[in-house]
């Protein structure tokens, strides 16, 4: 799971927004999908454009951290791309696709 | 190595099967995250970008090779077959899932290993001179002591809520392997003028983003009384600490705040108080008891030169190259301390792999009387290995991709894990050091620059040490690019210092080409090779290297 990082994010216009928390009983990364539920994919998550929209995604991660889905649900800002959703934050990116550093060939079943 | 008694193997199952019935309480919902975060940090367990982080302590950095086993099995069986060893010489786990983690620490308990105090605002795990036992300009084993101070501190209820996190580090020879004046407490075992064992006692030094140089309150503290004198401290500290604002909060603000005189007339003060009731005056049997645990392996009598080993080193360059650069002098003759760098060139810094773990066992079992050290520079040593077994030794380490001869040089480069992993972080460093490792890699242009610590941070908590490099790079976010910030002339030896920062920062593009200009103005003005990067840092000070890097002083 891997994508190159872009840089210069923040300068960019978020052209719409998801919502992003991470699993509580493993701790994975995951999003709002458009039928409510949690994947660890970006690119199936719901966009969520507009003030209402983005309110509504956030009292969804809320419902689900008091269901003990999810914990600590936040806003993201994401621009959409021809390859699907980008997060504008390199630390968004980070946590979209993975560890940047380049891996040790001697190193085993790294994911 | 100490062995865990009754007590100890009671208390540790305990806090699993307590830590267990939290977990499921947890996910239960039956707590909630606000109610658990403080009960997980007390465990060693983080939230990190990508999934949970558990911290294991090592404590003063010893391991055995059943221990180094367990590890490579947690690696393996529950992360991603990797774990990263860091600065408080503990290692972390980046990818455990929080269901797994009571299977873990009992997994850890089974070899006498915890995560204990590895976060929160208590002592942390109590750190030492990775070659400690074994060095042959050591006065004394510093580890008993260390010993005797984490069983003390130990869920102390007195010092479990402290006004911040508080770092205990302990050496027992002249030359500083563990950065003592850089933490909140540093000791240095010594002898007196009668050859009696003491203390110099530091307080008060500290890295983050008020980088300060610990004050020496006392020349010699008799060992007997290292409990009742750090308890003093830990009062003084406890009492008039801030609680206001968590970056005031640490020893140092508070030694700073109220003058090292003054402190250290409050020190003695309470010291004096502490040694009314006897308590804590540590008897000269219980210390020899814990002292047992550490008694050196018995090494028969070596040759302090080994012909097999000259004879291999004349056949291999990299062996001669090894042995030179990774191999320190033993107190007993004929045997050597061997670091083995997990450093090799654009690799990540401190990591092993499960393989690489589960190998450095066996070899530390066949040639080191099956103990290993982590040192807080993020690599590995094995204290006890007979020259003889050199050839073979390395041999075994270019098998698992650890053979590179470069402690102490440019490409031994200590890093945070940055914003790759880190919550906290504002920046990534660990592409930065594979850069930099790639750069500087030919083993022939690390021997020409010589002894160089490079040192990286993702944020200004410096859990990258980058205050204290020779060169030090600290990542920041400037509206969301990564900079870099250069800092010189750091040390975290016996003659420490805090870095001096350089001028603006470097894209992170632009910051390997910065290093490299920093480094060829050093090769350029050092008056030869004796002269390292950090002498010759002090004899000119910045302005040729601000010259270099901006074009003006």
């Amino acid at each position: 799971m891997s994508a190159p990082i872009q840089k210069s994010g923040a300068k960019t216009r978020a052209e719409t927004q998801v919502v992003t928390a991470n699993r509580l009983d493993d701790g994975v990364v995951v999003y709002l999908d458009p039928s409510g539920g949690w994947t660890e994919r970006l690119d199936r998550a719901a966009p969520l454009a507009g003030p209402a929209a983005l309110a509504a995604g956030l009292d969804a991660g809320k419902r689900a951290e008091a269901q003990q889905i999810v914990v600590e649900s936040y806003a993201i800002d994401v621009a959409r791309e021809a390859a699907g959703l980008r997060p504008l934050r390199l630390r968004e990116q980070i946590r979209a696709f993975g560890p940047t550093v380049l891996q040790d060939p001697s190193s085993t079943a790294r994911a | 190595m100490y062995r865990y008694d009754e007590f100890d193997h009671g208390f540790v199952k305990a806090r699993v099967a307590q830590f267990r019935d939290q977990v499921e309480r947890r996910l239960s919902g039956e707590l909630t995250e606000e109610q658990f975060k403080p009960l997980r940090l007390m465990n060693g367990v983080y939230l990190q970008l990508h999934a949970y982080m558990l911290r294991i302590s090592v404590p003063y950095g010893t391991l055995s090779s059943r221990q180094m086993r367990m590890l490579a099995h947690i690696a393996r069986t529950y992360d991603r077959g990797y774990g990263h060893f860091t600065t408080r010489q503990n290692i972390q786990f980046n990818w455990p899932a929080l269901k797994d983690i009571p299977a873990i620490l009992d997994d850890l308990a089974s070899v006498e290993m915890h995560a204990l105090q590895s976060s929160g605002n208590c002592i942390r795990n109590v750190t030492a001179d990775h070659f400690a036992g074994a060095a042959a300009d050591e006065v004394a084993d510093p580890r008993p002591y260390a010993e005797i101070l984490r069983q003390w501190s130990s869920v102390h209820p007195e010092f479990s809520y402290l006004p911040r996190k508080f770092k205990l580090a302990l050496i027992g020879a002249e030359e500083d392997r563990a950065a003592i004046q850089f933490h909140d407490i540093g000791l240095q075992l010594k002898r007196d003028d009668a050859g009696a064992l003491g203390f110099a006692v530091y307080v008060g030094g500290g890295q983050g983003r008020t980088p300060m140089i610990a004050h020496k309150v006392r020349d010699f503290l008799p060992e007997q009384d290292l409990l009742a004198y750090v308890e003093a401290i830990m009062r003084v500290y406890n009492l008039n600490g801030r609680r206001d604002n968590k970056y005031k909060a640490r020893i140092k603000i508070l030694v700073h705040e109220t003058g090292a005189e003054e402190i250290t007339r409050q020190i003695e003060a309470e010291f004096q108080e502490v040694l009314k009731t006897d308590i804590l005056r540590l008897p000269e049997e219980e210390i020899r008891r814990i002292a047992a645990y550490f008694a050196p392996p018995a090494l028969p009598d070596r040759p302090a030169r080994s012909s097999a080993l000259e004879a291999a080193r004349a056949d291999s360059r990299d062996l001669a190259e090894f042995v030179d650069r990774n191999v320190t002098a033993h107190k007993i003759s004929g045997y050597g301390l061997v670091t083995i760098s997990l450093k090799p060139v654009g690799g990540v810094p401190g990591d092993a792999s499960d393989l690489q773990m589960e190998a450095i066992a066996d070899l530390a079992e066949r040639y080191s009387h099956s103990e290993i050290r982590v040192s807080h520079e993020q690599n590995l040593v094995l204290p006890h290995v007979a020259l003889d077994d050199l050839p073979a030794l390395y041999a075994g380490l270019k098998e698992i991709g650890l053979a590179d001869g470069n402690a102490g040089l440019v490409t031994d480069i200590i890093c945070c894990p940055g914003l790759d992993y880190c919550a906290l972080a504002n920046a990534r460093s660990i592409p930065v050091a594979q850069e930099l490792s790639r750069r500087f890699g030919a083993p022939e242009r690390q021997k020409e620059i010589g002894e160089l610590k490079i040192k990286i941070s993702g944020c200004i908590n410096a859990c990258g040490h980058h205050h204290a490099g020779h060169i030090g790079l600290l990542g920041v976010d400037r509206k969301g690019e990564e900079v870099y910030q250069i800092t010189l002339g750091g040390s975290g030896d016996e003659t420490a210092a805090v870095g001096t920062l350089i001028g603006p920062g470097f894209a992170s593009e632009d910051v390997g080409g910065a290093v490299e200009t920093v480094v060829d103005t050093y090769l350029k003005l050092r008056e030869g090779p004796q002269e390292s990067f950090l002498a010759a840092v002090r004899r000119v000070g910045q302005k040729p290297f601000k010259e270099a890097l901006y074009g003006t002083a």
